[in-house]
């Protein structure tokens, strides 16, 4: 959802080739995720058919693409909008976790067990990140970071509902 | 509650089924946890559940009311007081939250202390003591006294003097739980670079997730038992 912006971002920088977005876009925001040449181009053929990019004529050399794609004022307002708002904070009431606690709770399965196994599974996870944290540049250590707080988050819960596991036991039995 | 595998291949240091009560509450109720020579540890749980009694009853600082301790292919338990103490100053370091450091002496006296106490010569002592200065980026504060020392800087020499003699086994109960979230890991990356540097085994007692993250294994203690959550790796569908 973010790569037609991002690319707007770096366009804002600098007008640029496909091949320049996705070397950029790749070093800075693919950390093992690539962005596939075919999504580049796509993405920027859609960014000329709304009028947020334009691009140049094409430039005599080898590969599919030669253009040089520029930012426009509408595409310059879509980024700073984007840029400027905060995003939309989530209070994730139904989540997947509670949902799995309530409906073991339910059914008389180990709700325990399950809260258990998923705080296992997220500490794992949190020493995969902490260990690139600690062997990685800085980019890699803030986007760990990023992670390792919303496991962090996600763990407070599971902890917190471990210990009123009877309490909500009660509630889901009598309601 | 599915079955635990607790031992480590090659333990170094091991619970078996050990109970310590105090007055009439039971801290822990038959825990056993085995680990690795070299292994880095983390138990956390809850405040309460009995995880800072563990540690006390591995170190020997506790002895269980029934059950056993065994380190190094001795039962610790069993030993009488003098035995205990020598071993707990030779084998082991320890690293608490705060409070451990004198702080009307020098950062190099504090790490040369335990040597001193174990009757290493001021000369050597204090050679090995400045030898761990860099290793923790304490190079220009050996003269300083640690009352004026930040609280990164007084967990670092706190380090420092915990491994000064090379111990086997480094016990941490919540060593970051002062610091920062910066300074902390700064501290736990330390800790975790030297560990392996020196190949001492680390037991590390937390309730934080992102401070046992730094270890290889996590167990939990609930209800003064613990539980290992390698038996419980198994695949969550979402």
């Amino acid at each position: 959802m973010t790569v037609p912006l991002t690319l707007l971002g770096l366009l804002e920088r600098e007008p640029s080739h496909g091949y320049d977005l996705k070397r950029d876009y790749d070093t800075y925001f693919g950390r093992g995720k690539p962005l596939p040449f075919g999504q580049v181009y796509a993405t920027l053929g859609r960014l000329a058919r709304d009028g947020k990019v334009i691009g140049g004529d094409a430039e005599p050399g080898a590969g599919p693409d030669r253009k040089r794609y520029a930012i426009t004022q509408t595409g310059a307002r879509e980024f700073d909008a984007w840029l400027t708002q905060p995003i939309e904070p989530e209070p994730h009431l139904q989540t997947v976790l509670f949902s799995k606690v309530v409906l073991a709770l339910m059914l008389g399965r180990p709700a325990e067990t399950y809260l258990d196994t998923q705080r296992a599974a997220h500490l794992r996870r949190m020493r995969e990140l902490t260990t690139i944290k600690r062997t990685g540049g800085l980019m890699d250590a803030l986007l760990a970071d990023h992670g390792l707080f919303h496991l962090e988050a996600d763990l407070r819960w599971i902890d917190v509902t471990s210990a009123r596991l009877d309490a909500l036991a009660e509630m889901v039995r009598t309601s | 509650m599915t079955s635990l595998n607790l031992s480590a291949p090659h333990p170094l240091i091991e619970a078996r089924d050990v109970c310590r009560s105090f007055g009439s509450t039971s801290a822990l109720s038959g825990a056993s946890l085995s680990v690795a020579s070299g292994e880095i540890l983390a138990v956390m749980g809850p405040s309460g559940s009995g995880k800072s009694t563990l540690l006390h009853c591995l170190a020997g600082i506790f002895t269980p009311d029934s059950g056993e301790v065994w380190f190094d292919g001795q039962r610790l338990d069993t030993l009488g007081d003098d035995k205990r103490t020598k071993l707990r100053r030779t084998a082991f370091g320890f690293v608490f939250q705060f409070g451990q450091l004198v702080p009307e002496l020098t950062v190099a006296d504090n790490i040369a202390l335990p040597l001193l106490l174990d009757r290493v010569s001021r000369k050597a002592a204090y050679a090995r003591a400045a030898a761990w200065l860099p290793r923790l980026g304490l190079d220009d504060l050996g003269a300083r006294r640690t009352g004026e020392l930040s609280g990164g800087q007084a967990q670092r020499v706190a380090l420092a003097r915990a491994l000064v003699t090379r111990p086997k086994v480094l016990l941490a109960d919540e060593p970051t739980g002062s610091l920062d979230t910066l300074t902390g890991e700064m501290v736990m990356d330390l800790l975790v670079s030297i560990a392996r540097e020196e190949g001492t085994t680390v037991i590390l007692v937390t309730h934080d997730a992102r401070v046992a993250a730094y270890a290889e294994r996590e167990v939990m203690v609930r209800d003064g038992k613990v539980i290992s959550h390698s038996d419980l790796e198994v695949e969550v569908g979402r």
